[in-house]
């Protein structure tokens, strides 16, 4: 039970992880909460699904290809909704503007693909037993993708020009600038990466679950975004911890105590942590200056 | 000289107390005459629906605009308010107003209890634990059978009533509402006229140095939080008796995002911004009923590009301070004035 329960858990914490680094790396770059995020993941998604299920692509071009997508709906995203907003209450603007992009984009796909839930036809799921953990060739491409993802993203962060400019900009945008830093592009390509990631997430929670419809970013943006914070925003292994354990604790919590409440863990876990820790596990503690 | 003349006008242009107190009557009046016009039940039930929301927003602007404590599960309380009074009235008999004063009560402990954990965080972790308290209210509300019904809901909520005279049609609960919403906007104009209210207003400024001339911001942001639910506790018993029916999907985290979104949108700590961002945002998009299926989408499109256009909102900061740049510009005017005519800039 233990061993089973910690099985779904990596599976569903990989994909909690993937969704969370893109909140966290756009928060580390520029201090707002992507609030559409979730929704571009769905968007990505249906075009998974579209791919599959109209151009019968195989499967890991249409995981790639569809991130892509995902990826260019990112930086869309960016351009349209956050980057024209300049106001002396910012974050605040920048908020409304994002909650308005993820009802726009949710009742977009609600019109276009239509608000039933959809089935994810990727590949055949096969199940494995080994001793008394039972588990799906599905969660082994999962985690694979999952580690496989990350140790990407770790790659392109600290070891690219590109990364070391994200880092740059996450420390202080203006003296990113003074560098001779594009910051803009810096930061369009901020949310391209973090949508690339979303979008794998989201064919892959799609295939897990065998669902796709137009709300289903939002519990899972929900969590996401509880693990990149619990993590400490802005911090990438914070992003990818905070994941696993959301994914843990809510397996562990839905096999151990009741699965009605299933949802609820997350929360409660980050609320009792951000009690005991304000910015989160590996947050730097911001010291203000006066 | 025109320009110059029209710019002063439009500086010192002030309603007198006096016009004020008939703007006010008449719009009063007007308020009182309208369920006797609109016979439609249902555009009745729309305005009753933005009392409702403008009072969510102004208790949720207390909280964000004037704390500046970025709550986004206003509907924890909203929610809350209305369970307790449904269930009080339902299961013990109560009378409305016992279980009102009950559960407002009961939403401000909760209010309070709600603060602590997110006195020490700022920004969008506040954000985040209230969302997280918002969904963890409502999963308890869908799971707690026993109690709740679960997503069944609680139907056939009974109606307020003041000795033999029962609440129980919409004109009736229009002038409650009516009511509700003055009472609600006198305590938030004397609230933010206060010391009370100027203490809040200076620890969301900045809330070192407010703490510096020795404001206790804990205190301030409980209060606010305290009182905002208690608003909104009642708006949510309000809500139970007149709907007579509740259910879970009526405190879901999306009311939460759109009564922020009506704040934003009217202009963050006014009070006829909290108002105005209320009414439309309640109005329109059951006025987009008629493109049924592109309006959610169009209500999606028309907040991006008002936070593209008027960041600050409908009724903004830049409507409510006196401008200081307005001021200069009317001080130039007369200098450039005064330097083409040859006389001192003084002299005009």
């Amino acid at each position: 039970m233990f061993l089973q329960q910690m099985v779904n858990g990596l599976t569903i914490g990989g994909i909690y992880a993937l969704v969370a680094l893109g909140y966290s790396m756009v928060y580390g770059v520029l201090q707002i909460v992507n609030w559409a995020h979730a929704d571009v993941m769905m968007i990505g998604t249906f075009i998974g699904l579209l791919l599959v299920s109209q151009l019968h692509m195989p499967v890991l071009a249409m995981i790639i290809l569809a991130a892509m997508f995902t990826a260019l709906i990112g930086m869309g995203v960016e351009r349209i909704a956050y980057r024209p907003i300049q106001s002396s209450n910012r974050r605040m603007a920048v908020l409304v503007s994002a909650l308005g992009m993820s009802v726009f984009l949710q009742n977009l796909a609600q019109l276009v693909f239509g608000g039933a839930t959809q089935g994810f036809p990727t590949i055949e799921k096969i199940p494995y037993t080994v001793g008394s953990v039972s588990f799906t060739n599905v969660q082994v491409i999962i985690i694979v993708l999952t580690v496989v993802m990350l140790i990407v993203l770790y790659v392109l962060v600290y070891k690219t020009k590109m990364g070391m400019a994200m880092r740059a900009c996450s420390v202080s945008i203006p003296n990113a600038k003074l560098m001779g830093i594009n910051t803009n592009r810096v930061i369009s390509a901020t949310f391209g990466l973090g949508a690339f990631m979303a979008g794998i997430a989201g064919i892959c929670v799609g295939t897990y679950y065998n669902a796709v419809y137009p709300t289903m970013g939002y519990m899972l943006g929900m969590k996401a975004f509880s693990a990149a914070i619990l993590g400490g925003i802005g911090s990438i292994p914070g992003a990818v911890a905070g994941g696993f354990l959301i994914g843990i604790i809510e397996s562990l919590g839905a096999g151990y105590i009741s699965s009605g409440y299933r949802d609820a863990y997350a929360f409660i876990i980050m609320i009792i942590i951000l009690a005991i820790r304000p910015s989160g596990l590996f947050g730097a503690k911001r010291i203000e200056k006066v | 000289m025109n320009k110059l003349k029209t710019l002063q006008k439009l500086k010192t242009f002030k309603i007198s107390p006096k016009n004020k107190a008939i703007l006010l009557a008449v719009l009063v009046a007007a308020l009182v005459a309208v369920p006797f016009i609109i016979t439609d039940k249902y555009i009745l039930h729309i305005i009753i629906a933005c009392f409702i929301y403008s009072c969510l927003a102004l208790s949720l602007n207390l909280i964000i605009g004037l704390s500046g404590q970025f709550s986004l599960g206003h509907v924890t309380f909203y929610g809350l308010g209305a369970y307790i009074t449904a269930l009080l009235m339902m299961r013990l008999n109560m009378s409305f107003w016992l279980a009102l004063l009950i559960s407002a009560v009961c939403v401000g402990i909760v209010g309070c209890l709600l603060a602590l954990p997110t006195l020490n965080l700022r920004g969008d972790y506040i954000a985040v634990v209230t969302l997280g308290f918002g969904e963890v209210f409502r999963l308890i509300l869908v799971n707690a059978i026993d109690v709740t019904r679960g997503p069944m809901g609680l139907p056939n909520i009974p109606k307020p009533s003041i000795g033999s005279f029962v609440f129980d049609s919409k004109i009736k609960f229009y002038f409650l509402g009516l009511v509700i919403m003055i009472l609600v906007i006198i305590f938030m104009k004397r609230l933010t006229a206060s010391g009370f209210g100027m203490a809040m207003l200076s620890m969301k400024e900045d809330e070192i140095a407010a703490s510096a001339i020795g404001i206790n911001p804990v205190k301030y942001k409980l209060w606010a939080f305290v009182i905002g639910a208690v608003i909104a506790g009642v708006m949510g018993s309000f809500y139970a008796v007149f709907m007579g029916f509740i259910s879970p999907s009526s405190f879901q985290y999306s009311e939460s995002i759109s009564m922020v979104s009506m704040v934003v949108l009217g202009g963050l700590g006014g009070i006829p911004g909290s108002i105005i961002g209320a009414v439309v945002l309640t109005i329109l998009p059951e006025a987009l009923r008629t493109f049924s299926q592109y309006r959610m989408i169009i209500f999606g499109a028309a907040m991006v590009i008002m936070m593209i256009f008027k960041p600050n909102g409908l009724w903004g900061l830049d409507k409510r301070v006196r401008n200081i740049y307005k001021l200069n510009n009317i001080r130039t005017l007369k200098m450039k004035r005064g330097a083409k005519d040859g006389k001192s800039a003084a002299s005009i």
